[in-house]
């Protein structure tokens, strides 16, 4: 690497790292390594979890739509699930602002889940409970805003 | 001098020469999403076709400044919405014909808040409206004395909006659900199809009120002149800017104070319900807010899924997802908008607080709530700080 790309690199760096800084600063410290992953195996791995905002957008205010995406450990689509929703803010002692419900589903496995809201930024979890074939397992997704 | 440690230097000399912004990058995201400049248009309100008919806008205006709406001929929505006075009336209790348990809410900005009231038991500003034109101590008058009104003054503008007023001849003067003894007899004995026409009518002058409340713009203030400038990388101007103790009570609002969980967006308000350990007001009844304010959204004919909603049950949702947990809710309200706030003491929702200092010393620390549970932890903060979070207040009173 050419020496100028070198210190215009460490200068990116240098502003980024006082940026991330600033960042954690303003905000209530996370737990360390907490999981932010938005697919996972469900609790006891009965079921592949996955949820994303409908609209690929996690938003502070507005109501808006998640997809819960549910299959079995092999793959293939979980096409019978009921799913509750529960959550809220770790940190803050409260729970969701809505009481958000799963009312469809969009394809084989992927359940629409209507009423999200986040009312304000942080740290929030959002719970489900899945039902399907006499099994039960929950799934447990951390989200920061 | 070798060629890379040239580099090195003009690098760094590139970096400390920039013109020191008062604000990081994080910061102005921040402020950024405070400001004026971050707010959504006002969302629709599908539960009210007229919601942006100018017609309606102008109807709604002459009836929000008419005090013949009310019981003594002297209350108007405009008696404790003060149009130079942030649409509010700075007593602690609203007084329309008699005095309220709680405190008149500025109307700015309140179009685009899913529900209305400190403990939003509206779920629309066109149901909102409804609420003191029936209040025995606010317009204290029943809806069909309203409904007869609306024929005797405005007819041709309703029916301009609206279609044919009904056949009123056979209306008695007071009749209503929450009125008088009296009243309410005589609204029970009316035919059901005279009642739903009384409360269409009834309905109609809440949508031509909100209607003209969706013209009311929010107020620009000297902190979203600033954040507008510095985020098109511009110099605000001297007299534009805020100054150094501003810019540490905006970093104590976004940062040690927390504020900012509740106070967000453009509007500074999160539209939802908090216990911030308010104390109770002697004489009062007790309030539990939002707690109580859910059975009563769920049976108001006048709600987003009721009758007289122009909405399918689909548009809905802030109603049909809305939280039910009663507990979670024990004596919480509604974070008002903290524009023009610091200029409109008293404070909370029945006048508890009178000045914005005593305000920013409650937060501070943290008193435990009457009942439910507070969400609030003592800050501790010290004289300087607290000057500085009133000093940053101040930066969002309208110019």
């Amino acid at each position: 690497m050419k020496p100028l790309r070198i210190v215009a690199a460490l200068v990116v760096l240098l502003l980024l790292g006082f940026g991330g800084f600033v960042a954690f600063r303003m905000l209530q410290p996370l737990p360390d390594g907490l999981d932010l992953a938005r697919s996972k195996q469900s609790a006891a791995g009965l079921f592949i979890v996955a949820v994303e905002p409908e609209d690929g957008k996690m938003q502070r205010g507005p109501l808006h739509a998640w997809i819960a995406s549910v299959s079995n450990p092999d793959g293939t689509p979980v096409a019978d699930a009921t799913i509750a929703i529960d959550g809220g803010m770790p940190q803050h002692g409260h729970g969701l602002p809505t009481e958000p419900r799963a009312t469809g589903s969009t394809a084989p496995g992927k359940y629409r889940i209507e009423g999200v809201k986040f009312n304000m930024g942080g740290w929030w979890v959002l719970k489900l409970k899945i039902e399907a074939g006499g099994k039960t397992d929950t799934a447990e997704f951390n989200l920061v805003l | 001098m070798p060629k890379t440690r040239l580099i090195a230097l003009m690098s760094l000399a590139l970096v400390a020469g920039c013109e020191p912004s008062p604000l990081t990058p994080q910061e102005l995201e921040t402020a950024k999403s405070l400001a004026l400049m971050s707010l959504e248009p006002i969302p629709p309100s599908p539960s009210n076709a007229q919601a942006d008919n100018p017609q309606a806008a102008a109807l709604g205006a002459k009836i929000f400044f008419d005090a013949g709406f009310s019981g003594n001929g002297a209350v108007a929505c405009a008696t404790c919405h003060l149009p130079d006075r942030q649409l509010q009336d700075d007593l602690p209790l609203a007084k329309g014909v008699g005095t309220t348990d709680r405190r008149s809410m500025p109307l700015l900005g309140a179009a685009w808040s899913p529900f209305l009231f400190w403990d939003g038991h509206k779920d629309s500003l066109w149901s909102q409206a409804l609420g003191p034109l029936e209040s025995p101590v606010e317009h204290g008058a029943t809806r069909t004395f309203h409904a007869r009104h609306i024929a005797g003054q405005y007819k041709a503008e309703y029916e301009a909006i609206f279609g044919t007023f009904p056949d009123a001849k056979d209306w008695p003067a007071h009749a209503g659900p929450g009125g008088t003894k009296e009243e309410q007899t005589a609204w029970q004995v009316l035919p059901e199809n005279t009642r739903k026409e009384i409360d269409q009518v009834f309905a109609n002058i809440g949508k031509s009120l909100e209607a003209f409340q969706r013209t009311l713009p929010l107020l620009q203030t000297r902190f979203d002149i600033f954040i507008e400038a510095l985020a098109k990388g511009q110099n605000p101007e001297p007299d534009q800017s805020l100054n150094t103790q501003e810019i540490a009570g905006f970093q104590l609002f976004t940062g040690k104070g927390e504020c900012i969980n509740c106070h967000n967006g453009p509007r500074l308000t999160d539209d939802h319900f908090h216990n911030t350990g308010v104390g109770e007001v002697a004489g009062l009844p007790k309030d539990r807010g939002r707690a109580a304010a859910i059975a009563l959204l769920d049976s108001d004919p006048f709600n987003c899924l009721g009758a007289y909603s122009d909405a399918a049950p689909g548009q809905c949702g802030e109603l049909q997802f809305m939280s039910r947990d009663e507990h979670e809710f024990e004596r919480a309200f509604k974070p008002p908008s903290l524009r023009g706030a610091a200029a409109r003491p008293p404070y909370m929702h029945s006048g508890q607080i009178s000045s914005i200092e005593a305000v920013v010393e409650h937060y501070s620390l943290a008193p435990e709530a009457p009942s439910g549970h507070t969400e609030l932890k003592p800050l501790n903060l010290t004289t300087e700080e607290k000057a500085a979070l009133i000093a940053f207040l101040h930066t969002l009173d309208p110019l």
